[in-house]
């Protein structure tokens, strides 16, 4: 493939992210582009996608994501979603999207208080999106979480909503599928961990998807979902 | 009292020198120091900062190989990985401020040993923490473990450094002194090593980083004092962290090294900007003017005594040549870090520093560096552990035996505490924690980086010559065991006060182990720490000379696997029976810290080692090395708590030695069927014997025809599980 012909994807860089590298890589791995995109810039670079990465954007003080959607770069996501381009957000990423209304919901501290990381299995609630498209509905995912605040939160209204709408991309599920609150690392509200808007052009997910691009590392779940951004790009 | 007041022999006592070095300092200068000059020679002589009673014995360590590139003197060890890559690595204790405070005392320790790494120009790609904890019921010990699980994860999750192995041991030595070492690996380009070193006189020094504050003040002169019933009132000594604060500095520091802009650089660790000046200034055989004035500070009215003594966080010093001074403000700006030029390289040899337009101090470097005070203290070697007779183990409930083992916190399954911690951030990570060693891939290479700690210290307490000599012969095995050969150590030697003459012979014995076995392995050491007085009101914890080994592999075609699989056949590659002296199973059933170590027998261990290397890298087994709890723990450890397993051994071996015997070269190693003729192959002219089959959901062991063991796996597993579940709790 030449590298014109790449699709350019956007990893926007927060001061305090800490999985845009990881992001980088994983776009390139699936043929894509990868830009970085300083938090100060006023637009894309050219890119047709985004990743908002995991970490934790200026420290998370204050809140998840609060500060990080203050950051000049975010104007041009808004305008980028709003245009119907395809937005990822992934961990404090997807912490973003809520915090910006893309998403609905917040985000609680898990209901153990603590940081947790492990593998997770999830259940594919959603593939008519395109960046859901390479994910069979029922296939169960394995993929890391890594987070304190992951438990997904909404007025009943809201909840209702989301579940009308389909709004659901990915919930938590044991080995076989089955939703169980044992296998809900966190406590989320009917184990939500990746939502789409109604456009299908924004998801928002707790685990990490590139960070399973290999099966050295463990499985290769992640590269459909970075696979289905890029080639929405 | 005032900054500049002259000192006298009641100030040095207090700042922890002794009359002896009172005098020195006095002859040195040729004249009454003031307050902060005797503060600089207070942190600089100090035991933490001069080594000046473990220099003379860490001299017998070998330090060099064809692989190592910088050995110990640096921040951190230097080691060729070949293809252009070299490791960075280094471990750190921060044992008296997780006591005092554990959640900022363990973050910090973290934060610490991360700067140590990225100062050479790596990127920090792995954490592992050897945590040492006292008995789960004495005063304050659940808060300790939490608090410092808490800290390392805050700090290393924000970070985004995954951290992917360590230990985690208990013994009653530790309950009023609680060990924290943290080791950090990182990986660079050959060519993009830096060193902390003010060269090229007319240079400029740039302060980079946080606000210098009042906290930590006088750390490391607290971290070479003992314990006593007042240690919270220590309290302020203990740093705080802000992990956010130190991912901009990486960033930061690493654009500004692959952009070439600065000389030398270092951070501001134990006494500050005290020892990152004197230091770097040593190294490059030059001086510094500083002008405290210009350091940033956090609040009004700090002396230069302060400036000078205060261990505030995340802070670097850098030296630039002048045409790159402003090109190294505009990066820093970018990262939205505080970056001040704050003094000069000069050609004498000595730091002159101003405030407040007079002159705050002008010392020599020699007396507080290079010619520190050393110590050859006096010390008594200690007396070999003797044989124990032991009642009789041949007809034992040996089932109930291991529930107690596994019951203990000392086999207690870690993952509610790594389980708190980012391990794959980095998206490199092969083998996490939990298995025997880490691996992880290069970014964009097949190269396999392995890392592990060691050091089983109720054997260093028996015996501290073979107890550390044994803790390199586990880390050597326990690379093995991802197919890892080893490239090089840094160790962390935690030990009471040196100036108890049976404390140091107890380091001097470990010493020399270590020296003797990283020679035998050929493995140098390029990078280490020493901790003394780790004790409370006299009583000084049992040895611990922690082990940090880093292996590589140099392709990876398979991901090692430490389970066994339904069907595998399981193999014992080693001598069929171990040892009960110095065992797990004698101080946990039969409650007794008893019994010889034996030497390692290098030469089996080299030759099974590399065979079992081997076996993992090709993908024929899964390996597991025989250590602490012998053959029955590895093996509910390698069932993964679901698939049993069915053992015979033969009827003239005795079941205690086999299943909880210590101190042999062994693996256990599960293959498929399929692959046995392969293995066995592989392990033609070496002990190897048949075990069984893993499969049911029982482990069960026959000797002869007799079953002598039998329990269920997920309930062995789950004793495991259980000794430390309330850390995953809310």
């Amino acid at each position: 493939m030449s590298g014109k012909s790449r699709p350019r994807v956007a990893v926007v860089i927060f001061p305090g992210a800490n999985c845009d590298r990881d992001a980088l890589g994983a776009v390139e791995l699936v043929g894509g582009e990868a830009v970085p995109v300083w938090h100060q810039s006023a637009d894309l670079a050219g890119c047709t996608a985004v990743i908002l990465p995991g970490g934790f954007s200026y420290g998370d003080y204050l809140r998840a994501g609060a500060i990080a959607v203050h950051s000049p770069v975010m104007t041009a996501v808004r305008r980028h979603a709003a245009e119907g381009g395809p937005v990822l957000g992934i961990c404090n990423g997807f912490q973003m999207l809520l915090e910006i209304g893309l998403l609905p919901g917040a985000m609680l501290m898990n209901r153990t208080l603590r940081f947790i990381c492990r593998d997770v299995h999830l259940r594919v609630e959603r593939n008519d999106s395109p960046l859901l498209k390479h994910l069979r509905l029922g296939q169960v995912l394995r993929l890391p979480i890594a987070h304190k605040e992951g438990n997904w939160f909404a007025a009943p209204e809201v909840v209702r909503d989301v579940e009308a709408g389909g709004a659901v991309a990915l919930r938590y599920c044991t080995p076989t599928g089955e939703i169980d609150d044992g296998a809900n690392p966190n406590g989320a509200l009917n184990a939500v961990a990746g939502l789409v808007n109604l456009q299908g052009n924004v998801l928002g997910m707790m685990p990490h998807p590139e960070r399973r691009m290999r099966a050295l590392l463990g499985g290769e779940d992640g590269a459909a979902l970075i696979r289905g951004l890029v080639e929405a790009a | 009292m005032k900054w500049d007041a002259p000192a006298t022999v009641e100030l040095a006592r207090e700042h922890g020198l002794s009359e002896e070095e009172f005098e020195r300092i006095l002859s040195d200068l040729g004249r009454v120091p003031n307050l902060t000059e005797l503060g600089i020679f207070a942190a600089l002589w100090s035991e933490h900062c001069s080594y000046k009673s473990s220099r003379v014995h860490l001299k017998k360590f070998p330090t060099r190989g064809p692989r190592v590139i910088q050995g110990p003197g640096e921040n951190a060890g230097v080691v060729d990985l070949g293809q252009g890559w070299v490791t960075v690595f280094k471990m750190e204790s921060h044992n008296h401020p997780s006591f005092i405070e554990p959640y900022q005392g363990a973050a910090t320790g973290v934060g610490g040993i991360l700067r140590d790494v990225f100062t050479m120009g790596a990127r920090p790609v792995m954490i592992l923490d050897s945590l040492r904890f006292g008995s789960l019921d004495a005063p304050r010990m659940p808060h300790l473990v939490d608090g410092v699980v808490r800290g390392i994860g805050d700090y290393g999750n924000c970070v985004g450094v995954p951290t992917v192995g360590g230990e985690v041991d208990f013994h009653p030595s530790y309950n009023g002194n609680i060990l924290v070492n943290a080791m950090c690996v990182g990986v660079a380009r050959g060519d993009g090593i830096f060193y902390g070193r003010a060269s090229g006189p007319g240079n400029r020094v740039v302060y980079l980083g946080s606000k210098t504050g009042r906290d930590g003040i006088h750390g490391a002169t607290m971290a070479s004092d003992v314990f006593d019933e007042t240690a919270s009132a220590k309290r302020p000594t203990v740093q705080v962290g802000d992990p956010f604060t130190e991912k901009l500095l990486i960033e930061c520091c690493l654009e500004l090294m692959g952009k070439g802009l600065v000389v030398g650089i270092q951070d501001m660790g134990a006494a500050g900007l005290t020892s990152s000046a004197f230091e770097m200034a040593a190294r490059a055989g030059c001086g510094l003017t500083l002008d405290l004035s210009r350091v940033p500070a956090r609040e009004r009215g700090m002396t230069p005594y302060e400036l000078m003594l205060s261990e505030s966080q995340e802070r670097m010093v850098l030296v630039v040549t002048p045409d790159n001074v402003a090109p190294v403000l505009e990066v820093c700006g970018r990262w939205g870090l505080d970056a001040v030029e704050v003094g000069t390289v000069i050609p004498e040899p000595e730091v002159v520093a101003r405030f407040e337009g007079r002159q705050a101090f002008r010392l020599p470097l020699a007396p507080l560096v290079d010619d520190a005070p050393r110590y050859d203290r006096p010390w008594v070697e200690p007396a070999p552990a003797a044989a124990v007779t032991l009642p009789n183990l041949r007809d034992r409930e040996w089932a109930a035996d291991l529930r107690e083992m596994l019951a203990s916190p000392v086999f207690a399954s870690s993952r509610p505490v790594w389980q708190q911690y980012d391990q794959s951030v980095g998206a490199s990570t092969v083998i996490g924690p939990g298995a025997d060693a880490a691996l992880q891939l290069i970014e964009g290479t097949n190269i396999g980086l392995a890392a592990t700690t060691d050091c089983n210290a109720l054997a260093c307490s028996l015996d501290p010559f073979n107890g550390a000599a044994q803790a390199v012969a586990e880390a050597v095995r326990n690379l093995a065991c991802v197919g890892a050969e080893p490239v090089g150590v840094t160790d962390c030697l935690n030990f009471g006060s040196p100036e108890n003459p049976g404390v140091m012979g107890q380091f001097v014995a470990a010493v020399d182990g270590l020296a003797e076995a990283c020679r035998a392995f050929e493995v140098p050491v390029v990078s280490g720490n020493v901790s003394f007085y780790n004790e409370t009101s006299g009583t000084a914890i049992v040895p611990t000379p922690t082990v940090g080994m880093v292996g590589i592999v140099p392709g990876v075609r398979h991901r090692p696997r430490s389970h066994w699989h339904l069907g595998d056949a399981i193999y014992l590659l080693g001598p069929l029976e171990g040892e009960l002296g110095g065992s797990r199973y004698l101080q946990i059933v039969l409650g007794l810290e008893a019994g010889p170590v034996p030497a390692v027998d290098y030469d089996g261990e080299r030759r099974i080692a590399a065979v079992a290397r081997d076996l993992v890298r090709l993908g024929l087994a899964a390996a597991k090395d025989l250590s602490d709890g012998g053959l029955a723990v590895a093996a509910v450890e390698m069932s993964g708590g679901t698939v049993g397993c069915k053992l015979s051994l033969p009827a003239s071996t005795s079941p205690v030695r086999v299943l909880f015997g210590e101190w042999r070269v062994g693996f256990a190693l599960a293959t498929p069927v399929a692959m046995e003729p392969a293995l066995e192959r592989a392990c033609e002219g070496l002990p190897l014997t048949r075990l069984g089959v893993a499969g049911g959901t029982k482990m069960v062991v026959t000797l002869g025809r007799k079953t002598v063991l039998e329990a269920s796996i997920s309930e062995l597993a789950a004793l495991s599980e259980k000794g430390l579940g309330w850390l995953s709790e809310a």
